[in-house]
């Protein structure tokens, strides 16, 4: 491109003073970690003694470590509930806020309050709603007639986090998702009128077509979000020394790292993560070229 | 012309859903409204109107955890959540108006290897910080919290340069024949005329600062005086059950996202048209 401004003389070195933070930021927060969390890696490190070469071997342990394949399958079950959940749900609100319906500023606002609020502030009170004696979801199940459920214990653990990332997480999908439905131009669904089609008939044919950029880029933000999932799942399961009823892969690495000091089985496992964000990004653009439709 | 009757059923429908939903979105913040406003005897009651009702849990948050914690948390995290504010700011609108603007060598090439930082997910980085960190002796100190926030970062960048990409370019050059460098157009002109994008910015990077949970949990000690709201309330959460004291655990939790709240409540319009910004324009 060949835009913009030519520096003129001593201002080359305001241009390179005004990127410095970046370049810093560049060097030791973004692609300097990522080549050291790679060649720690291949290392056995505890930050007291000399780190051990150890080559492939972590990356080995991983698929030997019971641990770890629990968390990384954790990981995957959670997105796979997570992800349509967080989805569906919030393209069914956008969807019916952009009817003519009275009050949208009031459930705009209320639909959008646990994306501006806490984890841990939110978790402690549905820590109290899960709760299995005194807890009103287990007290509305009675009323209801049914049997009072263990909300937290391991069984039924994994549904209720989902559960509340889900809670937390729709307001956000549903103002992108309605941005993208007011972003469909009047013209189409005029035009589809003179044509005889019915609401549900346009709905198909033009609003769903016209919406997939935003599910698109609405079904990336919460799988990446899924994957890195932490702040809900620590409050609501976490036991003694870094252990949770859910443990994530997530939570395998801050462990690992944080508890036993083993950075290099830390270090690989962060690798994996980000090798599955890696792979799932490829994935999702793949399926961009073919499914999601630009004007 | 009357309306169809499978459409009033659609608008039943509709409504239904979405004040069911409304309701689910609410009563957690009902309740935890509800009871920090009741008597300890009565924390599990199933009434959402507290009776009898009572201030007091809040004057307890303040007077019954130990050496003013309470105080101590809230006063770091406004501290932690500003400076970073202040931090991503400065950065990120230097980086973006560079990027925007001035023509250099290797500019795009830079622009994109930023943008595409964004993949890297924050586990990864977390590691090698942490071993820097330890080795400057910043282990224990808020330092490891403050120090990046200053050194930009994709989002805040990219967010900007967008909007820094829509200020009309003749006054640039109407501002170059006036003699004003690059310093003056950035922070005389590009800075003023960007109001809208920069408080969205802050909101969110403020919001997420204050929110904050792994970073606080890895680099500040468990000490009441040195971390944030986030990490003191998962602390106290085990202590305050454990004592029965759900009540003032519910206050706790109120005043925490009290200040967010009323942000919200105040700038909602940046906050939405931030998130719709940054999923449309990609």
């Amino acid at each position: 491109m060949d835009y913009g401004l030519k520096p003129l003389g001593r201002e080359k070195l305001w241009l390179w003073l005004m990127l410095t933070p970046t370049l810093i930021g560049l060097t030791f927060g973004a692609i300097g970690s990522l080549l050291a969390t790679l060649g720690l890696s291949l290392f056995n490190w505890d930050l007291i003694n000399p780190p051990q070469w150890a080559g492939a071997e972590n990356y080995i342990q991983l698929f030997q470590n019971k641990d770890y394949i629990e968390a990384f399958a954790n990981t995957l079950k959670f997105s796979t509930l997570y992800v349509p959940g967080v989805v569906v749900i919030s393209l069914l609100l956008a969807v019916l806020l952009n009817r003519k319906i009275r009050g949208v500023g009031f459930f705009r606002t209320v639909y959008f309050l646990p994306t501006v609020t806490s984890a841990v502030a939110t978790a402690l009170v549905w820590n109290m709603i899960y709760g299995k004696e005194t807890g009103i979801l287990n007290f509305a199940l009675e009323a209801l007639g049914f049997a009072p459920v263990c909300w937290l214990c391991t069984d039924n653990a994994m549904m209720s986090v989902v559960i509340v990332n889900v809670w937390g997480a729709v307001g956000e999908g549903m103002i992108i998702f309605l941005a993208g439905l007011t972003a469909i131009p009047r013209d189409y669904y005029e035009a589809a009128s003179l044509d005889g089609a019915n609401d549900f008939q346009r709905f198909f044919r033009v609003t769903l077509p016209l919406v997939t950029p935003s599910v698109f880029f609405q079904t990336l933000i919460a799988a990446i979000n899924a994957f890195q999932a932490y702040d809900y799942i620590y409050m609501l399961t976490r036991r003694g020394q870094g252990d949770s009823s859910v443990p994530v892969a997530v939570y395998s690495i801050y462990r690992n790292a944080f508890h036993f000091f083993r950075m290099g089985d830390a270090s690989a496992q962060a690798i994996q993560l980000a090798l599955l964000v890696a792979v799932f990004m490829a994935i999702m653009f793949w399926w961009e070229r073919r499914y999601v439709v630009y004007e | 012309m009357s309306k169809p009757i499978y459409k009033t059923i659609l608008d039943v429908v509709a409504y239904a859903f979405l004040i069911f939903g409304a309701l689910t979105m609410l009563l957690p913040f009902l309740w935890m409204i509800s009871v920090s406003l009741r008597v300890p005897a009565e924390q599990f009651s199933r009434n959402i109107v507290p009776n009898p009702l009572t201030f007091q849990n809040y004057f307890d948050l303040f007077r019954d955890l130990p050496d003013d914690a309470f105080f101590y948390l809230t006063f770091n995290s406004f501290k932690l959540s500003i400076l970073t504010v202040f931090g991503q700011v400065l950065t990120c609108a230097m980086a973006a108006f560079v990027f925007a603007i001035v023509k250099f060598k290797g500019r795009d090439f830079l622009f994109a290897l930023l943008v595409a930082t964004l993949m890297i997910p924050p586990q990864v980085s977390l590691i090698p910080n942490f071993i820097i960190f330890k080795y400057l002796g910043w282990i224990g100190t808020q330092l490891p919290l403050i120090v990046p926030a200053f050194w930009g970062g994709a989002f805040g960048t990219f967010l900007l340069r967008q909007y820094f990409l829509t200020i009309p370019r003749d006054l640039v050059d109407a501002a170059r024949m006036d003699g004003a460098s690059l310093f003056d157009i950035f922070w005389r002109i590009y800075l003023p005329l960007s109001k809208p994008a920069v408080a969205a910015l802050s909101i969110f990077v403020f919001k997420d600062a204050w929110n904050d949970l792994l970073h606080p949990l890895v680099y500040l000690p468990t000490n009441m005086h040195k971390t944030t709201l986030t990490v003191g309330l998962a602390f106290f959460q085990q202590q305050l059950q454990m004592g029965g004291k759900f009540t003032v655990l519910m206050a706790g939790a109120f005043l925490s996202i009290l200040p967010l709240l009323i942000i919200f409540f105040i700038a909602q319009k940046q906050f939405i048209e931030g998130i719709a910004l940054s999923g449309v324009k990609r």
